[in-house]
């Protein structure tokens, strides 16, 4: 029996390390790792969520790639960057995984960003905002998909400016991320003939929005910028409806999802300005994909599930274009081959690592207006994909070459 | 050979081999943490003193190291002196004002103090503030032995580790560790003896602050990074359930404890997915009803040694 294993062991290293000579598929599976928060403050835009989508991925894939299996294993990374790091590098050195996704915390996602440049591994990011990702920490094998900070702030700022809305107060989150949402989106609304009033700090996990409310209040600004995130946000919006804030002044949030407005309600968020990269009722593509979504998740797909689906589908078909596994083919392959589904067309890979897509300015609907759970936005605007991200020219990434 | 040798001499051994039979960088976190779950036990197990900010002592060496590391590019020994140095110096000043007060008020102090430190880091820009401090390069140890490869640096780490271990061991095990444990069995009559019962309890912070950052250091060269997670009370918090779970005041119990909070926290990422925060829970609560002792606590109770540990409800001592 033993010598049989030894064996069975010896052939099969044998095939693992020709495999990898011939420079095709290494190991008998492909392996998708997504890395996501099951019971942390993202979990609601990724989670549970982001594996069933991966798993649809693979499924409407057909299971195989190049007659090997295709499986998906996911880890919860506790939003810890410890916890994350050490489980990537064993899902690279011992387990094969080829790809990573999701990721939804900047600490997390830049720390994976290192180990896959180090290991040379694909890493798809969705969830994490930070534009770091695309700028000072890029590797050749980083995708920033989804989202980021800066196409939140740009399309939010100028959109809402173009709608009308072109004095604005800050609601800002005293920490970087909250400062550079804040900067960013300013100079956007100024570039765009805005003007900002002022902006009021508070910090990180405020229990008391009362007397930064009240100071947004008196700016008499037009539009109330959230720049925060998370608790922060849904706590500032409720407190905001409270004051009765909302009746003379709008808010704009600057990361907020669909599944903040679904827990906050219609009444508490209408007239509110939302900037996201996709949306389940953008069209019929989307319409149907979410319906499958539903029948097995009981909820609707964030846009950030929905870009998981998307990361693993031009993961898979790389592999099959390419012919193999290994991370610079397929990123060369993404790099030639624009991407079409049910996220968005025609979305084209740059050199930096950020995957170019549009992003829609949406407005949340009244209660009367919508149709019943999950029926929450109107379409305000379309971003074309060439104007919703930070140009070329301003990346600090060391691969665009200086022209 | 006394039995109490015997379970070092075995544990040295699995020390040695344990990168060929685990995963090393699991191995390795799990070694940084138990490290500071022995600091963080120096202090409540032999001392009595609950700090619930020891996170603060972990992460400012981490954050010290990594900055050291990446603006300076210094080896990776001058790296560590750097971040024990810098959290020896906040272990003083945390001392200085906690130490004032016992019991929960020492506790909530050094909280306190904590949170503090952690909106620091929160808001300076050498930390990244959510992104973390990202890509500390391992370096050259003296600048001669690459680390970048997994197996030199789990020996490093493994020495760093033992060498912390024995210094704990040393510190208790001295007429100083005695004066430690009469305060903390009884401080009036401690004081009354004529010892200057607040020097040795300084002491006894700064040691374990140090030994802390040590551990936090050590574990910013292994994974590359130090993020907001390590001065997160939330921390301080994990190292108490470490410490009670292994077993408080015994020698051995934080290590024992470390290695199942920080592989439970590895093995359940992709097993129970949202239920591992339910697990942790239960299993704290398990302990503080069922086996109050801990796992080394209860096994040192049930089967006491014959011939080095003496009957003792803490440990083996001297």
């Amino acid at each position: 029996m033993k010598r049989t294993y030894l064996a069975a062991a010896a052939v099969m290293m044998l095939a693992a390390g020709s495999a990898l000579a011939q420079g095709k598929i290494s190991g008998e599976v492909v392996k998708i790792g997504v890395l996501t928060d099951m019971s942390g403050l993202y979990s609601d835009i990724g989670g549970q969520g982001s594996v069933l989508a991966a798993q649809m991925a693979v499924e409407d894939f057909g299971g195989k790639v190049k007659g090997r299996k295709i499986e998906v294993v996911a880890a919860d990374h506790q939003n810890k960057a410890d916890v994350a790091s050490s489980k990537v590098r064993q899902w690279i050195d011992r387990e094969g995984v080829d790809m990573l996704t999701d990721a939804l915390n900047s600490a997390v996602a830049l720390a994976t960003a290192r180990l896959v440049a180090e290991k040379k591994r694909v890493f798809i990011d969705t969830g994490a905002a930070s534009t770091r990702l695309t700028n000072e920490e890029c590797t050749p094998y980083t995708i920033h998909h989804t989202y980021d900070t800066f196409a939140l702030a740009n399309g939010t700022g100028k959109a809402v400016v173009a709608h009308g809305g072109d004095s604005w107060f800050f609601l800002t989150a005293d920490y970087a991320f909250g400062h550079s949402l804040e900067k960013d989106t300013a100079e956007v609304v100024k570039a765009s003939g805005g003007k900002v009033l002022g902006a009021v700090r508070h910090p990180l996990s405020a229990s008391d929005f009362s007397s930064f409310l009240l100071q947004a209040q008196a700016s008499k600004a037009k539009i109330i910028g959230l720049a925060n995130a998370g608790g922060d946000t849904i706590n500032s919006i409720k407190s905001a409806n409270e004051f009765g804030l909302t009746r003379r002044q709008t808010l704009a949030g600057l990361l907020v999802f669909i599944t903040d407005i679904h827990s906050l309600g219609l009444n508490a968020t209408q007239g509110m300005y939302v900037t996201e990269g996709w949306y389940w009722n953008l069209n019929d593509e989307t319409r149907k994909w979410s319906r499958r979504y539903f029948d097995r998740m009981k909820k609707m797909p964030s846009s950030n599930q929905a870009g998981v689906y998307s990361a693993v589908t031009m993961f898979l078909k790389a592999v099959d274009g390419a012919g193999t596994d290994d991370a610079d083919a397929v990123m060369a392959w993404l790099r030639r081959n624009p991407q079409s589904d049910m996220f968005g067309k025609n979305m084209k890979l740059r050199e930096d690592g950020r995957l170019l897509h549009e992003m829609y300015l949406f407005q949340v609907k009244k209660p009367g207006e919508s149709n019943g759970p999950w029926d929450y936005y109107h379409v305000r605007q379309t971003i074309p994909a060439d104007q919703a991200f930070q140009p070329l020219s301003a990346s600090k990434c060391t691969l665009v070459k200086k022209k | 050979m006394s039995r109490q040798t015997l379970v070092y001499l075995a544990g040295l051994v699995l020390l040695l081999v344990a990168p060929l039979l685990f995963y090393p960088v699991l191995v390795m976190k799990v070694l940084c943490f138990a490290l500071f779950a022995c600091a963080f036990n120096l202090l409540l197990g032999f001392t009595g003193l609950l700090s619930f900010g020891h996170a603060a002592f972990l992460g400012s060496a981490a954050y010290a190291t990594g900055f050291a590391m990446t603006h300076w590019a210094v080896t990776p020994e001058l790296g560590l002196i750097f971040g024990v140095a810098v959290s020896a110096t906040l272990g003083a000043v945390f001392g200085a004002i906690a130490i004032r007060r016992q019991g929960i008020y020492f506790a909530m102090i050094t909280l306190a103090l904590a949170q503090m430190v952690f909106f620091f880091y929160l808001q300076a820009p050498f930390t990244g503030g959510e992104d973390g401090l990202q890509g500390v390069p391992r370096g050259k140890l003296f600048g001669i032995v690459p680390l970048a490869e997994d197996w030199a640096m789990y020996y490093f780490v493994a020495a760093v580790f033992v060498f912390g271990f024995w210094l704990i061991r040393r510190i208790i095990g001295s007429p100083f560790g005695q004066v430690l444990k009469a305060i903390r069995e009884n401080e009036a009559r401690a004081l009354s003896l004529g010892y200057e019962v607040d020097r040795y309890k300084l002491l006894a912070f700064v040691l374990s602050a140090a030994i802390a950052g040590l551990a936090g250091s050590t574990k910013t060269l292994v994974l590359g990074f130090a993020t907001l997670t390590d001065v997160h009370w939330a921390t301080s918090g994990e190292v108490v359930l470490m410490t009670l779970v292994g077993g408080v005041g015994t020698v051995v119990g934080p290590v024992i404890g470390a290695l199942v909070i920080v592989v439970l926290q590895n093995e359940l990422a992709d097993k129970a997915g949202p239920w591992v925060t339910v697990i942790m829970g239960t299993i704290f609560v398990a302990c503080v009803l069922a086996f109050r002792r801990g796992i080394v606590g209860e096994i040192a109770a049930r089967w006491p040694g014959k011939a080095g540990a003496p009957k003792q409800e803490h440990g083996p001592g001297h």
